[in-house]
């Protein structure tokens, strides 16, 4: 069953500039497109990725369809109803520090415990998140005496306590080093195997779309539109290296115009 | 460098300045009725505690600056606020403000001394003057500069209403207003001892006056003194809420 719907959506940002920088810029008079006639359905509970070149206007999607943004055309429907703004039934997992920095790890998942109306009760859960991921201990620190890759988890744990219908991630681990990105990848595979929100992620590593979408949404560069829409109908774990995932990769590869083998 | 919590640093820094000033004295050869010596400031800053002037001086001084800043504060920090978060508010207002900021306190003295007279309400109007401007500028820019993505959680979570304020703007903004507060009273404390030159009859300000005035140039550079001690108080005072749990996070940012 279809979750969300994306039909002929488009987003220009109004003409900003008087004058004209160079010859080809997008601010000067008219409006400069973003996105161009989208169109895709998501199906409820599964996991898809985003990938497209960057600056191609992959946040401004998801900032419409988290409702902060309104789209210049067309429109985004959940169960068949358009979005009207932002609500804890489509949480937004930021890019960059989401974190309240002035509240301690326990105060900032406790933002998404709004629908626990006993307190003891609402106390457990908060901790259960913590502990799922593997913040005990750590409840009453405040983001800045956490590593970059815990305060990602807590804001994943915010997130999921609020038992969100969607999850919007907008690059959520891309400013995570190497091994941890893995080990959050892993965390994410679990994730959408326990929990039923249909998750939306835009990554720019084709490895990370491989490894956890059900599906792959290649967006084309400014003004976007879809440039691809492929299918993973493949069980975890994953190898890319060989078989299907591998000549997938090459594929991919291969679209956005570079050879993997370099 | 620290030896039993104390730290050493800025008592060689003190000491040497000590040293290099009273060597100067002596190559020189100054005269004490045009700069005294350490000792003979010691000696003067003595008889001052001793006759009850020096205390009475500091507390008269201190009186001013809290009322000046604390109502400039209950004043400023509000209507920052209002502008900050409500545009026609600064639209209309903030011209005003970049308008009347830049006239010193000091060239409010006539007035103020006109319409209030000699004395402490005169004086406490010019530490208004000079904190509620800046104070303004500083809650207005703060609200401003919140990271947009903090609206968008709160937002997206449904923070709503007064919790909007209480959870969000005000933590947001608090780390800025502190540094506010921490400049501004730096400069309301600037600005006392030339209120006090002109507009009233006792304070630190005037026991300098009236030191040079009586050629005391020794109760001159002991008043001084005490400005300065003074000043490194009230810093330290309000810098020790920097390192509040919720406010620390400035710090790590940068």
């Amino acid at each position: 069953m279809n979750k969300i719907e994306v039909r002929g959506l488009s987003k220009s940002y109004k003409e900003r500039r008087k004058k004209r920088r160079s010859p080809g810029d997008c601010g000067y008079r008219h409006g400069c497109p973003v996105l161009q006639d989208l169109d895709f359905r998501i199906e409820e509970g599964s996991f898809t990725c985003f990938i497209g070149p960057s600056g191609c206007g992959k946040s401004t999607l998801f900032r419409i369809m988290a409702g902060f943004e309104k789209p210049t055309t067309g429109e985004v429907l959940v169960d068949g109803v358009p979005i009207s703004g932002p609500s804890t039934r489509h949480i937004f997992v930021f890019q960059e520090d989401g974190l309240f920095p002035w509240m301690t790890a326990m105060e900032n998942v406790a933002l998404g415990a709004g629908r626990f109306s006993d307190p003891v009760e609402r106390e457990r859960e908060i901790r259960d998140f913590l502990d799922m991921v593997g913040l005990k201990g750590f409840e009453n620190h405040y983001p800045h005496e956490l590593s970059g890759g815990m305060r990602r988890r807590a804001e994943v744990a915010r997130a999921l306590i609020a038992n969100p219908e969607i999850l919007l991630m907008d690059e959520p681990f891309g400013a995570l080093d190497f091994i941890t990105r893995l080990q959050m990848r892993e965390e994410m595979v679990n994730v959408h195997q326990m929990f039923d929100s249909t998750i939306l992620f835009i990554t720019h590593d084709i490895d990370e779309a491989l490894q956890l979408g059900d599906r792959i949404i290649m967006l084309s560069g400014r003004p976007s539109s879809v440039k691809a829409d492929i299918p993973l109908p493949f069980p975890h774990p994953r190898d890319l290296a060989i078989g299907e995932m591998a000549s997938l990769r090459k594929e991919i590869y291969f679209h956005i115009g570079i050879h993997a083998a370099l | 460098m620290a030896l039993k919590g104390l730290h050493l640093h800025p008592l060689i820094s003190f000491g040497l300045a000590i040293l290099a000033w009273e060597a100067a004295i002596r190559c020189l050869d100054v005269p004490a009725y045009r700069f005294p010596g350490p000792l003979a400031v010691a000696e003067a800053m003595k008889e001052l505690a001793l006759s009850g002037r020096l205390f009475a001086s500091i507390t008269a001084s201190l009186f001013r600056v809290t009322w000046g800043f604390y109502l400039a504060t209950c004043a400023a920090i509000p209507l920052g606020l209002v502008m900050g978060i409500y545009g026609p508010a600064r639209a209309f207002l903030n011209p005003l403000v970049q308008f009347l900021r830049p006239i010193s306190p000091l060239a409010w003295i006539p007035v103020a001394l006109m319409w209030l007279g000699i004395g402490d309400r005169s004086a406490i109007f010019l530490i208004f003057l000079s904190s509620f401007f800046p104070l303004l500028v500083f809650t207005m820019s703060a609200v401003l500069s919140i990271k947009v993505t903090y609206i968008r959680v709160g937002l997206n979570f449904g923070v709503t209403g007064l919790k909007r304020y209480t959870k969000i703007l005000l933590p947001a903004i608090l780390p800025d207003i502190i540094t506010g507060l921490r400049i501004t009273l730096g400069t309301a404390w600037l600005v006392i001892v030339a209120a006090e030159m002109i507009a009233v009859k006792s304070g630190i300000g005037y026991l300098i006056i009236d030191g040079r005035n009586s050629m005391r140039m020794d109760y001159v550079v002991a008043g001084m003194i005490v400005i300065g001690i003074i000043g490194l108080a009230l810093d330290w005072t309000i810098s020790r809420l920097e390192m509040l749990p919720s406010v620390r996070w400035v710090r790590k940012r940068r």
